[in-house]
This record gives structure tokens, sequence and C-alpha cells, in this order.
């Protein structure tokens, strides 16, 4: 994880030469900002912004790709992609998909959601983009907590865990369970491609982007909906360090939300 | 040939969209506007344009929101506890600077309340029903006619201003059967801009296409930087402020002589006119002033009126809310009184003419 995230802040300095030295195995995706992100050190959301930004620069579609930034921690995602984004209203983000890739059917259109956004106030709006087969993309940010408004329980935080809403840990009887959106998506004829993938480790890292890759391929040959939704790091309201971040994943998030191909068409 | 048919208020402001060339329309069921959702999914489908059914309101008017950025003309529609709904997203597109027309056909409430025609959503539609300091066009039909040239004037005001422009009809309007001009697209009858010529519907440099051949876009109203979100605003306010000096339109009929006053919009201002005439013949000098625009006001020729006539009567199917906005015209001037029928009720011509001679 830390490898990762290492990898994400140290970006292209300014006055790097184009022309590619022959040591040069890494550098800034073309479609990504050269500029300082906001996020919290241990944060998944930057690894997460890459690995889009690489996909969109795989496929050479920077300059027809539309992204929605959601409301939430990475509600100013368009400080850092480089092409055409839009804002949406907390949750409408897959509304506001639909009318832009109706409109635009020869466009790629992908969501950036957070589980508040998505599992929570965006319920009606994710199952019915699915149910209607919006030939869309769905990045779905997974940390089980409200980042940017303090840290309160999302409908994927799981049973136990502590926010700043349960302060004794989630319980079911008053809070419920936690929410596994992807597995309710899958029983829609609609929804032709999801994921369960995390930022935890270097290797699910390039899992993710192989993961990401397939999602926008499934709109790239207009096949319909397809999501990814991604396990993340959130340090800070996890109240652990980067490294015990990650280790929480690895051995309860992901036993809980498992890891691997949902649906695939 | 333009053509003359008769057709329901719901279906004409249909036409009117496609007639100015809407391309997109997302709307939900909720009576008494369910012909208007019936009819754009058959002209949507004639004219090569996309109609939604959405889950929501919510997502109808964020589908619209999604539409309106990449430059396409689009609409929804709704009545009263639906219009509640839209708020959200209302505000976004003031906020993010986009043009979109939304018509409410309203009835009556508050809470579920009825199906029948009322005025209630005066005050939502025209102070700002969703949260932040805003200001949209609204404009008042009152027939059939009027619904399908306001509805294709208002995506030429939506995009002149990008901002959304709201028709606020209600019920009666909506269900009623008039014979109706039926406009062509470059019909100078069909224009709020300008007299005819070419309809602009193409140019706009700020939506989202994809980034080629230019510098990214984006839309958005969310604006963090220290006095960034207030320079927004003063930005905005200053096109409402442009709107005001030129977007007022109204109707007066007999206010050089009159004593008294009515005003009245929509639906009620045809029956308030009716009282006038009945007033008229009865030698009672009675006129009426129509707002067609209800935001931007028009206050000043209200204010002109209250330095003639003594009294003014606001007719409206509410507890009585455009008073509020006449008061604050006249200023003083002139003592205003007000009739109203709610939840559904329909001020009669009788009633109204009784009023007229209760207060000369």
């Amino acid at each position: 994880m830390r490898r990762a995230k290492k990898k994400v802040s140290r970006l292209k300095p300014a006055n790097q030469p184009t022309s590619k030295p022959a040591n040069l195995v890494f550098s800034r995706p073309k479609s990504m900002c050269d500029v300082e992100m906001h996020y919290c050190a241990g944060c998944g959301h930057s690894i997460v912004h890459r690995l889009v930004c690489e996909a969109v620069d795989e496929f050479g579609i920077r300059d027809r790709v539309i992204g929605i930034a959601p409301v939430g921690c990475a509600v100013i995602a368009y400080d850092y992609w480089d092409f055409d984004v839009t804002e949406a209203a907390h949750g409408r983000t897959p509304a506001v998909a639909t009318g832009i890739k109706r409109m635009l059917p020869d466009n790629i259109v992908f969501t950036y959601q957070g589980d508040g956004d998505l599992a929570a106030i965006g319920t009606a709006e994710i199952i019915h983009a699915a149910n209607r087969g919006e030939n869309i993309t769905v990045i779905f940010v997974n940390n089980g907590v409200y980042g940017m408004t303090g840290g309160q329980m999302a409908p994927t935080t799981l049973a136990g865990q502590k926010t700043a809403t349960t302060m004794a840990g989630r319980t079911l009887k008053n809070d419920g369970y936690p929410i596994k959106i992807l597995d309710m998506l899958s029983v829609l004829p609609g929804a032709k491609y999801l994921e369960r993938v995390s930022v935890h480790s270097s290797q699910e890292v390039l899992r993710a982007k192989k993961a990401i890759t397939k999602a926008f391929k499934t709109q790239i040959d207009n096949k319909g909906f397809s999501m990814v939704e991604i396990l993340s790091m959130c340090p800070t309201y996890w109240g652990m360090t980067s490294v015990q971040s990650a280790e929480r994943i690895k051995n309860e998030v992901s036993i809980f939300y498992p890891i691997g191909v949902i649906k695939s068409y | 040939m333009a053509k003359k048919v008769l057709m329901c208020g719901n279906d004409a402001c249909g036409e009117g969209a496609i007639i100015a060339g809407c391309k997109f329309y997302a709307g939900y069921p909720i009576t008494p506007q369910n012909e208007l959702t019936a009819y754009m999914a058959k002209r949507m489908g004639e004219t090569g344009g996309v109609f939604i059914q959405a889950e929501s309101e919510l997502a109808a008017i964020n589908m619209v929101f999604g539409a309106a950025v990449t430059g396409a003309r689009a609409m929804t529609s709704s009545s009263s506890p639906g219009i509640s709904l839209k708020q959200e997203g209302i505000s976004y597109l003031v906020g993010c600077e986009l043009p979109a027309v939304i018509v409410n056909m309203q009835r009556g409430g508050p809470g579920l309340g009825n199906i029948a025609p009322a005025q209630g959503d005066y005050f939502q539609a025209v102070k700002g029903g969703g949260h932040g300091d805003y200001k949209m066009i609204v404009l008042a039909p009152a027939s059939a006619q009027e619904l399908m040239d306001h509805a294709s004037m208002a995506f030429d005001l939506a995009d002149k201003y990008t901002n959304p422009v709201m028709i606020l009809g209600d019920g009666l309007l909506g269900q009623m059967m008039e014979p109706v001009q039926v406009r062509t697209t470059n019909d100078p009858a069909s224009f709020a801009i300008g007299g005819a010529g070419e309809r602009q519907m193409t140019n706009k440099p700020w939506a989202l296409t994809g980034c080629k051949g230019r510098k990214p876009r984006f839309i958005r109203s969310l604006l963090l930087g220290e006095g960034e979100l207030e320079e927004h605003n003063k930005k905005l306010q200053e096109k409402f402020g442009d709107i005001k000096k030129t977007e007022v339109r109204y109707e007066t009929f007999n206010i050089k002589d009159s004593n008294i006053v009515l005003v009245a919009y929509g639906s009620v201002a045809r029956t308030a006119k009716a009282s006038m005439e009945a007033a008229r013949e009865k030698g009672l000098k009675a006129g009426l002033i129509r707002p067609i625009t209800l935001w931007p006001f028009p206050s000043e020729t209200i204010n002109e009126a209250a330095s003639r006539a003594k009294k003014f009567l606001v007719v409206e199917m509410s507890a009585g809310q455009m008073v509020e906005d006449v008061m604050l015209a006249v200023n003083g001037k002139a003592e205003v009184d007000f009739y109203g029928r709610m939840g559904g009720g329909i001020p009669t011509e009788e009633e109204i003419l009784a009023k007229i001679e209760g207060l000369v």
C-alpha cells in the first residue's frame, strides 16, 4: 500500500524532459493534472484517480471521456483529471451520467462515487441506471465511512465498526446491515460487468487496474452498464496508520466484501 | 403552413418544446400533467430526441442536468409535489449556469393535496424553492396557445441566460382543450428574443462534449477558494439584474381610467378579465394587469397604475402569494385587497365581480 501511495504522490516535475529517458519506468498519466492532491496520507482515492487516468490513456479516449465528480472526499476530482468533468448533486451522479450518455452516445461517460453517494442517498439512481442498462461506467470507492463530513457511518460500514455516529460500533439492531450493492445489482439483466477489487497492496492495485480497464472496455464495446467497486483505505477515520488500514482491508473488509468478478458478460 | 388544431394545454406545451428543438425529456408520472409526459414520449420518438421515464422526479431533473451539460435543449415537467422534489436540481442548474425548462402544472396542496388546479406554488417558483440565492424566469401562460409559445420561448430564454426557466401552469390549463395555431420552428411568434431567423441552438462554448481540440471544461457550482463563491454569486446577481431589466412581460386592460385594478395570472386572469368586463358593463371603472412573467415581476407597471387607481384587487387560486409582490410594487400608494380560493377551488366570474362591487 505504502509503495502505491508513494507512486501517486510523486508527480512528474514540470521541467521533466519530454523525450523519454532510457531509465524512465513510471510517469504521470497524460490525462492526470500535474498538481498536488488534497487527500490524506494513506487514502485510496489518489490511487483510484490514477488508475482511471491510466485506463483513459490506454484507450486513447481522453478527448471524448466525460467524468462526473461526486459529493464527498472526491468532490474536486476535476482538479486532478485533465478532461471534461461535471459535478452532480449527492447521489444523483448516475442520473446525470444518463443524461450525458444519451445525448452523446459516442462519448465515454463515467461516474466516480463514494459509498455514501452511491449506497445511501443515490441507491435509486444507481439501481435504475443499471437496470436500464445505461452504457456507462461506475467507479465506486468503498471505504466504509463518510470522509468529507467527518467519518460518519456509511451503509457499507462493517458491523461493530466505530464511526462518528456509531461511537460504540455499528449495531445491526439500530443501524442495519452493511450493504453489498454489487451483489444486489448482479440480479439485474442490464448490469453487464461487475467486479470488486481493492487497492490495499500493489498486487491488488494491479488487479484493480485490470478491472477498471475492463469496465471501460465494456462501455467502449457498447455492452452496457459496468461498475467496479474498489475497497479503499481511510486511515483518518478508521483511526489507524496507513499500514494498519491496508491490513484491515486484507484481514477484515475483504472478508465481508469478497474481491472478485461478480458478473461478466 | 401553420395549422390550427384542437389540443389540450399539456400537449400544446410539449409541441412548443419540440418546435424549439428540445432533444431531451425526462419525467415521472403525476396528475394533472400526464398528457405532457405521454406526448413527449411520442414526439421524442418521432423527432429523434431522447425520452426517459425516470425512477423519480429527482432522477428526472438530474437527467435533464446531464443533458444540459452536453448543450442539448432539455426539459422536464411535473406537478406541485413532484416540483418540490426537483428543487435540488433547479438550484444546481442555476449554480452551474445550465439552461433547462421545467414545467409545473400546479395542483392543490400542501402535501399530497388533490389533483385540482391551484396556484399555491407561486412562492416556490419566484422566490426560489431550492437553496441558495437564485432566481429563474417564471412564465405564466393563460391558454393552450400560450403554453405552446411560452414553451418555445422558454428554451430561448434559458439558453440566452444559461439559467433554468419555469413554466408555471395549473391543472386547468394543462387539461383544457383549446384551438391552437401550431407554429413552425422559425415562426417569429415562437421566439422570445428578436424576431424571425434561425433558432440558435448549437453555440454553447461551455458544453461538455469531450476535450478534443480544446482545453478540458468543468461544470460546477462548488467554489471553495477564498472569495470565489461570493464572486460567482455577484456574477449571478448581475445576470438576474439584466433579466429584470429586459425580460418583464405583462398585459394590461383598461388601466388608464380605472378606479380599481385587478391583478391575476394564468387561468384565473381569464376569469378576472371576464369579471372586469362585466364590471365595466355595470359602469364600474375596472382594469386588469396580467403578469406574464412572474419573475421578473411587472412591479413598475403596477406602481405606475397605483398612481391613478385607488384600489387593487389581486385574485389567485391560493391563500395569497402574488399579492405580496403587488403590495411591494404598490408601495403604499393604493389599497391592495385580495380574493383567493384554495385547495383546488376556482374563483368564479360572479365571485370576483361581487368582490369588485364590494370594493368600489
